[in-house]
């Protein structure tokens, strides 16, 4: 089980953290992932100036709305 | 600059600043007795017969700034000693009767209470008038006035009277810690328990000795705060909490849009409803009218339904509520509650923790405080509730016409209630807010203005997120 945690605190959240949420949700049904990988928010992990926050098994990644499919090729589909 | 309404609150704000200082520096014990001559230095009295009295007061104070008394069960306290046992006369003739022919006063009395002396003077037998004002309201010269005093007038349900020492008393079964009494006593002889002491214990011990991090502590902050720290811009309250050792500042709001689409669906479902946001006006329903109880929407308030979230999502981090509110305080202790938030503040004892700290919140960097949407933010002030409740059977596709009655200050919520108690409510869902323009006008605001609900209103188009579901999507 692959756990991918974003931060959902109040500075990730205007960089678009709904955003990131949402293209998880998204790529997690289109690669039919849902049963390997448990999708959480956090409030703040402390890393403002790089959200938005995200943990992949507890390793750190600076994510952008726009990076989402990039970050989970890489990233997450190697994990799982 | 700092704004209090008045100066009790500013003197209440003094002892609360000096508890929190000495608690930061571990010395709250050693120094405790202290406090009361730090506080009225010198030997003019100024608010007492002597200085004597008014460090005697102060002492009380400081004890409840600690908590108070642990074996009264009620937030709301009365200092005896403080309190200046005001006339409880209830209605009276006063000088400036004329002593004139139409008597319209002893026409109108329906007990037979009012007669006159041989100066054709009105006098009032006390022990037939039944105070129901009638004589003062016909007086072509208000000669007629009430004697009540302030603390039995701010309680509309009716829960102060005066002990055998004619100080005011509290019947802890009736109150519901709305916190009317404290913000009106001019004496500021009735106070709300504090827990700033424990709040501070909880941001020290979140740091090991290295520095590290031992646990997390957030905040969540009430959408009425929009409204207060007006020199200051609300960024920079972020900031300045975070300063004081919280990891991050979450809006209440947020709960407040989980509860929203809950209570939507609930009143659907059910039909008739009371909200469950404000926890006097919960209580009220459950001390004063509890064959209604059923009605009691099953949400938790967005203060407790938040909370859960973030101690479920983050094991081992501590919450502490900061708001407007005294009767939140108690409702963290209730057996439900209890488990997700460790401990409240109001506003009045977050001015204080700063400048414990001698934070200077406008000199601070802005933080970003966003997490909710306009609906959210909005529930601080009356009718928000229910305009958000409205749009979350919107954007679920509920087909189901609301009805409100929105109540502010309890005495429109009794109103209201006993209507539904008699079967004759025009409404299926009362939103019922016990202070006066809703959360804006709690007893533990620094500021109670004209301009509050304004306030909260830009506030609330200030979200990032427009709807209700944007903004809690987020949470899944």
């Amino acid at each position: 089980m692959i756990k991918i945690t974003v931060c959902i605190g109040s500075s990730c959240h205007i960089k678009g953290s709904r955003q990131v949420v949402e293209g998880l949700q998204n790529l997690i049904a289109e690669y039919n992932l849902g049963g390997k990988i448990e999708l959480g928010g956090t409030f703040c992990m402390g890393k403002c100036q790089q959200g938005v926050c995200v943990t992949v098994n507890d390793e750190f990644y600076s994510v952008t709305p726009d990076g989402v499919k990039e970050f989970f090729e890489t990233a997450v589909l190697e994990k799982v | 600059m700092r704004k209090f309404d008045t100066k009790v609150q500013h003197l209440k704000y003094k002892v609360l600043r000096e508890v929190a200082r000495l608690a930061w520096e571990d010395r709250l014990l050693e120094n405790l007795m202290d406090v009361p001559k730090t506080i009225v230095p010198g030997n003019v009295p100024t608010t007492r017969c002597c200085v004597y009295k008014e460090r005697a007061i102060v002492g009380e104070r400081v004890k409840i700034a600690m908590g108070g008394d642990s074996h009264n069960p009620n937030i709301i306290e009365v200092i005896e000693i403080a309190c200046d046992e005001c006339p409880v006369g209830g209605y009276e003739v006063t000088n400036a009767c004329r002593g004139c022919l139409a008597n319209r006063c002893e026409d109108v009395c329906r007990f037979g209470a009012i007669s006159f002396d041989s100066n054709h003077v009105a006098h009032i037998d006390k022990s037939k008038c039944k105070e129901c004002g009638a004589c003062a309201k016909v007086c072509p010269f208000t000669a007629i006035v009430s004697r009540k005093r302030p603390c039995q007038n701010a309680c509309k349900i009716k829960a102060i009277s005066m002990n055998e020492h004619k100080a005011a008393a509290i019947d802890n079964d009736k109150c519901i810690q709305c916190g009317a009494c404290v913000y009106q006593c001019p004496f500021g002889a009735i106070m709300d328990k504090s827990f700033i002491v424990n709040a501070i214990d909880i941001l020290k011990k979140s740091k090991n000795q290295d520095g590290s991090e031992n646990y997390k502590v957030y905040a969540i902050v009430a959408p009425s705060i929009s409204s207060q720290f007006s020199y200051a811009k609300l960024g920079q309250v972020v900031t300045g909490l975070k300063t004081l050792g919280f990891r991050d500042v979450i809006e209440a709001a947020l709960g407040a849009d989980m509860v929203a689409l809950e209570e939507a669906k609930e009143l659907s479902e059910k039909g008739l409803l009371t909200s469950s946001c404000c926890p006097a006006f919960v209580r009220y329903i459950k001390t004063a009218f509890p064959n209604l109880v059923e009605h009691i929407s099953h949400n938790m308030s967005p203060m407790a339904v938040l909370a859960k979230y973030i101690k479920e999502t983050t094991p081992g981090a501590k919450v502490i509520f900061i708001g407007p509110c005294t009767a939140k305080k108690a409702e963290a202790q209730l057996e439900s509650v209890k488990p997700y938030v460790d401990t409240v503040l109001t506003f009045e004892e977050l001015q204080a923790l700063f400048d414990s700290r001698d934070l200077d919140l406008a000199s601070l960097e802005e933080g970003v405080l966003d997490n909710a949407s306009y609906f959210g933010r909005i529930f601080a002030r009356s009718g928000g509730l229910t305009d958000a409740a409205a749009q979350a059977m919107k954007e679920q596709n509920i087909d189901f016409e609301i009805k409100p009655v929105v109540c502010d200050g309890i005495e429109a919520c009794r109103m209201a209630l006993l209507k539904l108690n008699k079967g004759v409510l025009d409404g299926n869902f009362i939103e019922g807010m016990a202070c006066i323009g809703g959360c804006i006008g709690g007893a533990g605001c620094l500021t109670h203005g004209e301009k509050n609900k304004a306030e909260v209103d830009k506030y609330g188009r200030e979200a990032f997120e427009k709807t209700i579901g944007d903004a809690v999507s987020l949470l899944k």
